[in-house]
């Protein structure tokens, strides 16, 4: 029997499905170890309000690996933006400084972004270098000019742009969330149905052939590096304006976690091939873990074990599937069920053998 | 400066030169590819056949010299990869066509999409051409290959093939296969030759790089003979057989020892 027309081989064409059952999985069984917690709407109001910013940076995160690149410098474009924001509402006085405060801190967010694109495209410096010295630049500027002093911003609170960026809609849902929402569904359609997504799908796919193909590839990765920055700074945004507050490591602590919703969520590393559907339940996965353990009672060493453990397990999921493994794999079960005189076609692998 | 459109030929050169610093890489080239004619290009290494091609594909520009693509003289100042193709010069190269790990109605339309308003991709006219090509112009039939496919279920000969039907539906003059057959089994260079005749029937011009000289042979109309820089032959099929072509490629490589030897 043919892999391709198993009956579980559809399962592997839709995105980010391996990812939601994980997602499924994990929260019935915080379910059923914490129910105390869980059965309660404020542990899910909880996580809408700190996931988010998350979110954010793994939607970005994941064009930026799409493309065959890697950017290391968000958790400090983070800093920058929330203290362009914090810095601008504190010391501005007009009515509007919290919005020129937004504009700013995107325009950082942006010009970081462009720095790290003329490095990378344009010198040609290996991403993983130009923004890993960028990401100690900009934290380096940001403490210097914050002169390592935190800003509070509690009347920030009384604003429009507080209730637009992390308010709570009908008094409960954050409208963070809701920002992560559409943002993930914009930046799905730009990635697999507008022509810049196409091209950093190719570019991540094979430089060459996108080149050769009439993609201007340095165009391109600038323009990808300027979007991430932006997003970057938005993610800032989001982050200050929920915690009132600005302080000049903010940002640190972001890498790991965001780049694991990313990679679970099915994104290849090797680039080419990536899924906003899969990391916007990744983000969601990877940022329920840590409470959602501590919830179920066991010991807190535990947490990032099993943080681990299931990463790998998602992970896993998504090779097998990208191999189409799971369809063989029901072939082979299929094999063993019913009895081998039964057969009347030919091996799992025949169109691999037969028609190469 | 302006001369009369040369009508017969999907493309001409006049004379093209082009030195490396002091290396003469090609001298006095004066090439006619007909309208509809598949032309083995054969020489060994270091001949100056992908100079040449390179030069016809706009990679970069003799050192002087003319060529006419469809009756149209390029302006070497202006001739790139782009502009070739909107010429009607499209190259098969033998890895760096498609991108493997894209769908193959991607592959079809990259670099020149089917637009909806603010760079959005008319996805499903993209689809629906592509398995027209797919069907119509290289005549991929039930194999389980659809348009949502990816590359790299395709095996090297049908990637041949997506590549070629690619440029013969996007009006291609000239189709310059490039080493198309490098690295591939038997049956798929029979596949790949396959593709050329669809090339022949569609009333389009080829030229066909390859160092197997019996695929060359076969699937040419003329055959045109490089080495040192300088085109040493071109004989019409019919004027020669296989062997008599292998038996002058021979002497010729021995005439140019002796020569060297005295």
């Amino acid at each position: 029997m043919n892999p391709k027309d198993s009956p579980l081989a559809f399962l592997g064409r839709i995105e980010g499905l391996p990812i939601l059952g994980v997602l499924v999985l994990l929260y019935g069984a915080f379910f059923i170890a914490a129910p105390s917690v869980f059965t309660r709407p404020l542990i899910y109001m909880s996580f809408l309000q700190t996931i988010p910013p998350a979110l954010v940076l793994g939607l970005g995160l994941t064009l930026v690996i799409t493309a065959g690149e890697i950017d290391l410098s968000f958790p400090a474009v983070v800093a920058l933006a929330g203290f362009a924001f914090a810095w601008t509402f504190k010391n501005l006085n007009t009515p509007f400084a919290p919005w020129i405060g937004v504009v700013l801190a995107l325009a950082a967010g942006a010009l970081a972004g462009y720095l790290n694109g003329l490095l990378i495209a344009r010198i040609h410096v290996p991403s993983i270098m130009a923004t890993l010295a960028t990401q100690f630049f900009w934290y380096g500027m940001t403490i210097l000019i914050a002169q390592g002093l935190q800003l509070n911003i509690k009347e920030i609170e009384d604003t429009a742009v507080h209730t637009i960026l992390t308010g709570r809609i009908l008094g409960t849902i954050p409208a963070q969330a809701v920002w992560g929402l559409v943002l993930a569904l914009f930046l799905w359609f730009i990635l697999n149905r507008h022509r810049f997504g196409e091209a950093i799908m190719f570019i991540g796919d094979n430089p060459n052939v996108a080149q050769v193909m009439g993609i201007n590839v340095e165009t391109t990765k600038i323009r990808l590096f300027t979007l991430m920055g932006v997003i970057a700074a938005f993610a800032g945004l989001l982050l200050t304006t929920e915690i009132n507050v600005f302080y000049p490591t903010q940002g640190q602590g972001y890498m790991l976690p965001v780049m694991a919703a990313v990679f679970i969520g099915g994104t290849l590393i090797s680039g080419g091939q990536g899924s906003i559907v899969g990391t916007f339940f990744g983000s969601y996965v990877i940022g329920s873990l840590q409470a959602g353990v501590v919830a179920t009672g066991i010991t807190s060493y535990w947490v990032q074990s099993v943080m681990g453990l299931i990463m790998a397990i998602a992970v896993s999921i998504n090779v097998m599937i990208g191999e189409g493994r799971i369809a063989a794999l029901s072939a082979r079960i299929r094999h063993w069920v019913v009895p081998a005189h039964l057969h009347t076609t030919g091996e799992p692998s025949a169109r691999t053998d037969a028609s190469l | 400066m302006v001369e009369a459109p040369v009508q017969p030929y999907a493309a001409q050169t006049v004379n093209i030169e082009k030195y490396f610093g002091l290396v003469c890489a090609l001298k006095d080239v004066n090439l006619e590819i007909g309208r509809n004619e598949i032309v083995g290009l054969i020489g060994d290494n270091g001949a100056g056949k992908s100079t040449l091609v390179k030069i016809l594909t706009g990679v970069f520009p003799p050192t002087s010299g003319k060529l006419y693509v469809a009756g149209r003289q390029v302006d070497f100042k202006t001739y790139n990869v782009q502009q070739a193709h909107a010429y009607g010069v499209e190259t098969v190269y033998q890895d760096k066509s498609l991108g493997e790990k894209q769908v193959l109605w991607r592959n079809f339309f990259i670099g020149r999409q089917i637009m909806l308003p603010f760079g959005f991709i008319d996805v499903k006219k993209e689809k629906e051409i592509a398995s027209e090509i797919m069907l119509n112009t290289i005549g991929f039939r039930g194999k389980g290959i659809t348009v949502d496919s990816k590359v790299s279920v395709l095996s090297g000969g049908e990637r041949q093939g997506v590549a070629i039907g690619r440029a013969m539906h996007f009006k291609a003059e000239l189709i310059i296969l490039d080493e198309p057959t490098t690295a591939l089994s038997l049956k798929e260079v029979r596949k790949v030759l396959d593709f050329v005749h669809k090339i022949k029937e569609g009333g389009k011009a080829c030229i066909y790089i390859s160092h197997d000289i019996q695929d060359v042979y076969e699937i040419s109309d003329r055959l045109i003979i490089m080495d040192r820089g300088k085109i040493v032959a071109s004989i019409a099929k019919e004027e020669i057989s296989l062997n008599a072509l292998g038996e002058f490629l021979l002497e010729y490589a021995h005439g140019l020892k002796d020569e060297a030897e005295s």
